[in-house]
């Protein structure tokens, strides 16, 4: 059993629903990093996303766009969010996913990168641009280390293509609530209610839905089907506007403390 | 080439967010269907002749062979296609096949404006809406392009990050794409991107050495020597190349950008001096950081300022089959110079890059040789950048 799956045991047991916060590593410094992703850990995130900056992030909207530029611009790069997980777990055991886009990770070379986040404390790896038919790249040596490839779902996927993720995949299923980039939205479609509940009994894994959501309102009705909410662009925002001040980290905290509340 | 999933040899792919994968397959499965349909050959065939004046003729240009001194130097002559590039070819392809899978609205990214305009004359055609992306910096250079697309319709949308060039301004369509991913066709000008539109591009432009093989036996009674085209994501050189690629005592020669020079790190030669990586959907040569940054490509010519290259290129070079070389800013224009004065053809400054190349490969070639060269693009869009650099030349005079 996985650090992740005992999250998920856990939670069904006393019958609430996760939290995933997404953070861009290195937004808007390394150290200024560490310190937000703490906060969000000491606030009750279940588990946690390390967003790996990329130049050109397709997937993504302004934010987490932004945040990436910010990161780079620290020079934050994939050793350096490793470098930033290891920092972590000297205090914190909470599950961290390395969440980016395949050529940082491609140009690490993925047999030394899974050993690297392996030996660092990572839990596994969620890939944007990395479909379930381009796995061959990564997953033998995501699962040579131990750590799980956890699966994205869209809107748009077909229920054959749910099946195979839940075959291929461990930790979770990532169910993208809407078809787009991230960022935050006000409301989620309201065709999102039955496709959740399709995909969460058509799979073993837990279900956290993701994309759009930003506030404690949201990731309740989000849940309601589902095991986990993720909410990254409204945390990310927080970083935007706080950025090294002192009261950032206390913000965040505080949000992340209000989401958690509506999932219990 | 390539196989069931797009891959050639390693490189091509699907490299995309999950929300793309299912219109990528529904994409493939419909270009699949028209490809076997003798109606949809019948339809398109027709438009490629009587609507973008199909065959282009091939020419000897006669005085730059004598200037040059070597090699007997034809022109496949696709700057006398309508819109004034072979992009039409793809784009008349592409709408085609949008109109059969019933979607009302087509987008576009563009570099130099050449896919931009041909895609909002084909939208124009077909009564389909049309939004282009294109990166500011792009928009300002190739601004005649910017005002024919908006002409034809089509609502052209600048794009401000990263670099504002081809690159970005395929973000962003990326981006649109998969917010409206149910409604929109996605028509990729080159062949690069996912699976099957490094294909499917190839073979609609495959078109072109279709028709330049029997003119160019019917001329010469044989095969060329070698092969020339410029590249930059490399539709037109894959075009041409095709159907040479069994004769293998054909040379083919793709011309990327050398820019201010390829040890200047100004350059767009991703074949030359790229590493192997993932961009917009799939894996080929880039020019990346050892971060695996996407690191911004320089050209003067917008259409091959692009850090990525189309799979199959790099699997050509992989194996030897083409053989990639680049040249510079400056060599371009005397290319663009040459061609101008000895046989009255203004060619496009990515053309420019194949003739310049060209005409120093059959000065040392024998006089019973052949090259073949892909005259891409005519460059009346280019005559601002080219007044620009006068100006600027007479300046510092």
């Amino acid at each position: 059993m996985t650090a992740i799956d005992a999250v998920f045991r856990r939670l069904r047991a006393s019958g609430e629903k996760g939290l995933v916060v997404y953070l861009t590593a290195g937004d808007p410094t390394p150290s200024a990093s560490l310190g937000y992703l703490r906060a969000a850990a000491d606030a009750g995130a279940d588990i946690l996303e390390v967003g790996i900056p990329f130049s050109d992030p397709t997937a993504d909207g302004p934010t987490i766009e932004a945040a990436s530029r910010r990161a780079l611009s620290s020079g934050m790069n994939v050793a350096g969010a490793l470098e930033l997980v290891r920092k972590f777990r000297k205090t914190h055991a909470t599950p961290i996913v390395l969440f980016g886009y395949c050529n940082p990770f491609l140009r690490y070379g993925w047999s030394s990168l899974c050993v690297d986040a392996g030996n660092a404390g990572v839990d596994g790896f969620l890939v944007v641009d990395l479909p379930f038919e381009e796995r061959g790249d990564a997953l033998p040596s995501i699962r040579k280390a131990g750590l799980d490839w956890i699966p994205l779902a869209a809107p748009t996927s077909g229920m054959e293509r749910i099946h195979a993720f839940d075959r291929a995949g461990s930790g979770f299923l990532y169910l993208i609530s809407v078809t787009g980039v991230t960022g935050v939205r006000d409301s989620l479609p309201p065709e999102m209610a039955t496709w959740t509940r399709k995909v969460a009994k058509a799979t073993r894994l837990p279900v956290a839905v993701g994309f759009g959501i930003s506030s404690p309102a949201m990731a309740r009705a989000a849940t309601r089907d589902a095991d986990a909410a993720v909410v990254g662009s409204a945390c990310v925002k927080i970083v935007e506007k706080n950025g090294r001040g002192p009261r950032g980290p206390a913000e965040l905290s505080r949000f992340v403390r209000s989401l958690k509340k509506a999932l219990r | 080439m390539p196989d069931p999933a797009g891959h050639f040899g390693p490189f091509g792919g699907r490299y995309v967010a999950e929300t793309l994968m299912s219109a990528l397959i529904e994409l493939e499965t419909a270009y699949r269907a028209a490809w076997r349909d003798r109606s949809f050959h019948r339809e398109l065939g027709d438009l490629l002749r009587n609507y973008a004046g199909r065959p282009t003729p091939l020419y000897f240009a006669e005085r730059l062979t004598e200037k040059a001194g070597g090699a007997r130097i034809y022109l496949k002559r696709e700057d006398l296609a309508h819109t004034g590039s072979h992009k039409i070819n793809n784009t008349l392809g592409q709408g085609l096949l949008a109109q059969r899978m019933g979607k009302r609205r087509i987008i576009a990214e563009t570099g130099a404006g050449q896919h931009g305009v041909a895609t909002a004359t084909v939208c124009a055609r077909m009564g389909i809406s049309c939004e282009i992306y294109m990166g500011e910096e792009d928009v300002r250079r190739q601004s005649h392009n910017v005002f024919r697309m908006r002409l034809l319709g089509a609502r052209v949308n600048p794009v401000s990050s990263g670099s504002r060039t081809l690159k970005d301004a395929m973000n962003a369509a990326l981006r649109d794409w998969v917010t409206n991913v149910r409604t929109t066709y996605y028509l990729i000008g080159s062949t690069a991107g996912p699976h099957p539109y490094p294909m499917m591009v190839r073979d609609f432009q495959s078109v072109i050495g279709r028709e330049a093989m029997p003119q160019f036996r019917r001329a010469e009674g044989k095969l060329p020597t070698a092969v020339v085209a410029c590249v930059g994501g490399g539709s037109n050189a894959m075009g041409i190349f095709t159907p040479f690629l069994r004769h293998r005592r054909v040379r083919l020669y793709g011309v990327e950008a050398g820019g201010l020079g390829l040890s200047s790190g100004k350059h767009g030669a991703t074949l030359g001096r790229g590493k192997v990586g993932v961009l917009h959907g799939s894996k080929s040569f880039l020019l990346q950081d050892g971060d695996g940054q996407i690191l911004e490509a320089h050209s003067i010519s917008a259409g091959l300022d692009y850090p990525g290259v189309g799979p199959e290129h790099s699997w050509l070079k992989a194996t030897g089959r083409a053989k990639y070389v680049s040249v510079t800013d400056a060599q371009a224009l005397s290319g663009f110079t040459l061609l101008s004065r000895y046989e009255g053809i203004q060619p496009a400054l990515e053309s420019s890059h194949a003739v310049a190349f060209a005409y120093r490969l059959a000065g040392r070639m024998r006089r019973s040789e052949t090259v073949l060269v892909n005259l891409s693009g005519r460059g009346d869009k280019d005559m601002g950048i080219l007044m620009e650099l006068q100006e600027g030349g007479r300046d510092s005079d």
